[in-house]
């Protein structure tokens, strides 16, 4: 595969911070995960959370969908506070969010296409008909076209997350967010699902928030990243992933990237 | 120096003391976890001895096949070796064995790592378990007032909820629990048939067992057998239900889709509960009635007519609105203590478990609290 350079390919309003986290920390009882992250998601951008197993990576992604309210600090939205507003304006903001959890997180109980109907059942007004040609069109979109009668548990973990991704994208978010898509994926399935994200950021417009460790991911479609120590809880580096890997200052960045390299 | 003398096999295990004042550990024969791994008491005097050897060196030239047991030994001595201050030369042990024990010395013990053993004291532990309760206790209001806000909005039209979800736990918890209800309340009919004719015969008022099966199902046993039976069956189901939706994110996906879980989950199991308690209740008391029946006829040689006037005569609306209220109430409790449990759910199968377990015994206890409390109501206004 050509090397993918994404900065290049897109253009409206890059510079646009969509995502600015302010001085976020976070934890569980006493216990620290984070502290004091700072950092900015460009609009249209992919921007990947990254760090060893542990480091609270994925704790951080849900302080920024409200999953996990912070100790301290805060998450704006185009310059609007999350944690700060209102619940209805929260509502509001959660709206414009769609969210790949790590396990898919699809409702067992209802086929995919109800899975996928279940946001535009209740936040539009389309007949039941309609919802039903949307959600098969969505289905297409991430490759599994004919799947609308099959529950969850019926189809394979690659599968698992395209549907899931399918039902994020329902209502046409403007900002994904992936926890670890690629965790339980062989490396053909894992380099698919990347495509269909850089694909889907290109056609779509959206914001790209992915909460990874895979090297491969990073390094294929990363436009700019945080990189989260679990030793010093916190931040130790920010940047393209790829100058970070030649350029990082940071020795445990420098060998956290340049793992699986014989260079 | 004399060789310290050999209480393990001594084919697998000798010590002895070199001129030069080193420890030799000599292996022989065959170490397998199947051989059982020697003590190491001997080697931990010969380390203290003093003087002190000046280190510890191995001879395996006889060690025939080995395994984990060899290891475990080994890293146990290398330990005491380390205590003590000895150093150890590995390099007479088989290359294996020596390189993983390198590996197992590589990563030093992390600190904290080993969790701190030591128990509190009774009246710290008692305090504790003060707090959890109250804690407990503070959750569980918190849940009811949500549960309150969830009705709330479903008066004013704004839940989001899907009415599909509510029939199909209508379902689930109605129609598919009629066979072991009928079961139950006809052989709980029965049980009370016979424990009263036992004692009404004495008196020649065998008759009566009509009235006491009838009263004691509309007002008491019906609702309650009902409610013990759906504690265990739906009650726990939604606890388990919902902790595993919990485990699989389903309810952060629907958090972060704006459906509060509340609305979308707890509310339609809620409402099913609510509805098809009184119904398998009043269905309950009928099929009792029906096994005192059974017994009053065939048994105590009543007529049909006689038992079935008796019956109808001695239950009044009072009794049965009385039932009702009960089988009302007890519907609330098992749905919530249910729906508690699995949204309280930690997010591991383990604790899925725990919380269908503590549903049950949850719903019980709010079962039988209410019922005795229902109980002292209903005899302050007469009802």
């Amino acid at each position: 595969m050509p090397d993918v350079t994404p900065s290049e390919t897109k253009a409206p309003a890059r510079d646009e911070a969509q995502i600015a986290v302010r001085g976020l920390t976070l934890a569980y009882g006493d216990y620290v995960v984070q502290r004091d992250l700072d950092f900015s998601v460009k609009r249209g951008s992919i921007f990947i959370v990254m760090g060893g197993s542990g480091c609270g990576k994925s704790t951080v992604l849900r302080a920024m969908i409200g999953l996990v309210e912070p100790v301290k600090g805060e998450v704006l939205y185009s310059g609007e506070s999350f944690w700060k507003a209102d619940a209805a304006e929260r509502e509001r903001m959660t709206r414009g969010f769609g969210v790949l959890y790590q396990q898919g997180a699809l409702f067992s109980s209802m086929t995919l296409a109800e899975n996928i109907g279940l946001p535009l059942e209740e936040y539009t007004d389309l007949s039941a008909q309609e919802i039903r040609e949307v959600a098969a069109l969505k289905l297409a979109l991430v490759g599994l076209k004919g799947f609308e009668d099959f529950y969850p548990s019926e189809i394979s973990g690659g599968m698992l997350k395209r549907a899931a991704l399918a039902r994020a994208m329902a209502l046409d978010p403007d900002i994904l967010f992936f926890d670890e898509p690629s965790a339980g994926l062989d490396p053909l399935s894992s380099r698919r699902l990347d495509e269909l994200i850089l694909e889907l950021r290109d056609s779509l417009g959206a914001t790209v928030v992915i909460v990874t460790h895979e090297l491969a991911s990073i390094f294929a479609i990363g436009d700019d990243s945080v990189f989260l120590d679990a030793a010093s809880k916190t931040q130790i580096a920010t940047g393209n992933p790829r100058e970070l890997r030649d350029h990082a200052e940071n020795e445990t960045v420098r060998a956290f990237l340049r793992r699986g390299e014989t260079a | 120096m004399a060789a310290i003398p050999q209480a393990h096999a001594p084919e697998r295990l000798s010590l002895a003391r070199s001129p030069e004042g080193e420890l030799v550990l000599t292996l022989a024969g065959s170490w397998r976890l199947a051989d059982g791994i020697p003590a190491r008491d001997e080697i931990e005097q010969a380390l203290a001895a003093s003087p002190a050897p000046t280190r510890l060196r191995f001879d395996a030239r006889a060690l025939a096949e080995w395994d984990t047991g060899l290891l475990a030994f080994l890293s146990g001595v290398g330990d005491a070796a380390a205590a003590r201050k000895v150093a150890v030369d590995a390099s007479g042990l088989p290359d294996g064995a020596r390189r993983l024990l390198a590996l197992a010395s590589a990563v030093p013990e992390q600190k904290g790592a080993r969790r701190d053993e030591t128990r509190p004291n009774f009246l710290a532990r008692l305090g504790e378990s003060a707090i959890d309760v109250a804690g407990d206790l503070r959750d569980e209001l918190a849940f009811l007032g949500e549960v309150a806000l969830a009705f709330g909005r479903l008066a004013t039209g704004r839940a989001r909820w899907r009415r599909s979800d509510f029939w199909l736990t209508v379902q689930e918890t109605g129609i598919e629990a009629l066979p072991i209800v009928s079961l139950i309340s006809f052989l709980v009919g029965v049980i009370l048939a016979f424990v009263g004719a036992i004692q009404l015969q004495q008196f020649g008022a065998s008759i009566f067992v009509a009235n006491l099966v009838a009263i004691g199902m509309t007002r008491e046993m019906g609702a309650m057998m009902t409610a013990v039976i759906m504690a265990g069956r739906t009650g726990a189901a939604f606890a388990a239900q919902l902790g595993t939706m919990r485990v699989s994110e389903e309810i952060d996906a629907l958090k972060t889709m704006g459906f509060p879980p509340m609305d979308f989950l707890v509310l339609p199991r809620m409402l099913a509960l609510m509805l098809m308690m009184p119904l398998l209740a009043i269905y309950a008391n009928v099929l009792g009635m029906l096994g005192g029946a059974v017994i009053g006829v065939f048994m105590l040689d009543l007529g049909p007519s006689e038992y079935w006037h008796q019956t109808t005569s001695s239950i009044g609306i009072q009794s049965f609105a009385a039932g009702m209220i009960k089988a009302v109430v007890f519907g609330v409790l098992v749905a919530l203590a249910g729906c508690l449990r699995g949204m309280q759910s930690g997010r591991s199968a383990s604790a899925v478990g725990a919380a269908a377990t503590s549903a049950v015994v949850t719903a019980i206890v709010f079962i039988i609290v209410s019922d005795s409390i229902l109980t002292v109501i209903y005899d302050l206004i007469g009802l």
